[in-house]
């Protein structure tokens, strides 16, 4: 028997893509936020309910990633912000090099911020780089307050956690100690931003729309 | 399923080696972190399935997961943190600093001598 070092990156592929995306975005001067939830938590009603709020005040872009379909992509157009449909075909993830062919399709010229909305899943996007600016990671309110607990990685990683459906909280709809699903995040990551909102009632939109004009003034500097 | 896609790459890069080194390849160590662990045995069966009729096929994978560690911001231990749990193993305090964590790598390749 021989025995080969090798110590190579498995992912290193995607890794070189990542870092070509990540360099765009830092020579541009654009900020690149990946959205990352399970199926349903809202992420399109969310990206489409903030591009309305932001309207005159920051010029957004979205890139889309679902298994198959444009849906999401047309629910974008809609609000007349430009957006690409990726379809993973049965990929549970969106991949550095399927970014890096989809902002040559994007008018990121005129753009101050880029969403990426990944493919619903909890797990396996969070083991991919794209070459964003951050991601942040979406937890709504019926999913259950042990998601931290239970998918710490993405937890872990997010700049920031939208909790999303809290109108479902009113009346007891739903049974979500939100005390404890920021606790168990913080417990991660302790500089992770929490913002309880209702995309589709608009609650807490305007504190997460402030950060997001922070976020870009920043990085236009 | 990610791991078909981490089972891809594992396939490329040991086929490219043992064509360089032209022999055939027996085992693959592979190493990951904790945040972002594979499955070895959905990885097997993948690599498995990809492998037939190529010269990794029968490459026996052996997987390694290392613990992530963090630092105690009270008594200043480092500690493999379990993250169900996330306090110091040492003096219970939960306010801590995660260090980063280890990434998957494809360590060595061991291949049959003649």
């Amino acid at each position: 028997m021989k025995k080969i070092e090798i110590n190579k990156k498995i992912l290193g592929e995607n890794e070189k893509f990542a870092m070509e995306n990540l360099f765009f975005f830092t020579k541009q001067k654009k900020n690149c936020l990946n959205i990352i939830s399970s199926p349903g938590s809202g992420k399109t009603t969310i990206l489409t309910k903030t591009i309305s709020e932001l309207k005159g005040k920051i010029k957004i872009g979205v890139i889309e990633g679902d298994i198959q379909t444009d849906i999401d992509a047309e629910r974008i157009r809609a609000t007349e912000a430009p957006a690409v449909q990726i379809n993973t075909e049965g990929a549970c993830h969106l991949s550095a090099a399927q970014i890096n062919d989809a902002l040559k399709k994007l008018p990121v010229d005129n753009l101050d911020l880029i969403f990426i909305e990944n493919v619903g899943n909890l797990v396996c996007p969070s083991a991919f780089e794209l070459g964003e600016s951050a991601k942040i990671v979406v937890l709504s309110v019926p999913e259950g307050d042990d998601k931290p607990a239970k998918y710490p990685a993405i937890f872990a990683k997010s700049k920031a956690l939208l909790i999303n459906k809290i109108d479902l909280l009113d009346g007891g709809q739903v049974d979500f100690d939100i005390e404890k699903a920021k606790t168990d995040a913080r417990k991660l990551n302790k500089d992770i931003e929490i913002f309880p909102i209702s995309a589709r009632r608009g609650d807490g939109m305007d504190c997460w729309c402030d950060w997001l004009i922070k976020l870009v003034e920043k990085s236009a500097q | 399923m990610h791991e078909t896609m981490v089972a891809e790459s594992l396939m490329e890069i040991i086929a490219e080696q043992a064509e360089m080194n032209n022999a055939k390849p027996i085992t693959a160590k592979i190493s990951c972190g904790t945040l972002n662990p594979v499955n070895d045995q959905v990885l097997r069966f993948a690599f498995e399935a990809i492998t037939k009729g190529t010269s990794c096929e029968g490459v026996t994978l052996k997987v390694e997961h290392k613990p992530i560690k963090a630092q105690c911001k009270n008594c200043d231990k480092i500690f493999d943190i379990d993250l169900s749990s996330p306090q110091c193993f040492e003096c219970g305090a939960d306010d801590f600093e995660l260090q980063p964590d280890a990434p998957l790598i494809l360590e060595e390749i061991e291949f049959q001598t003649e």
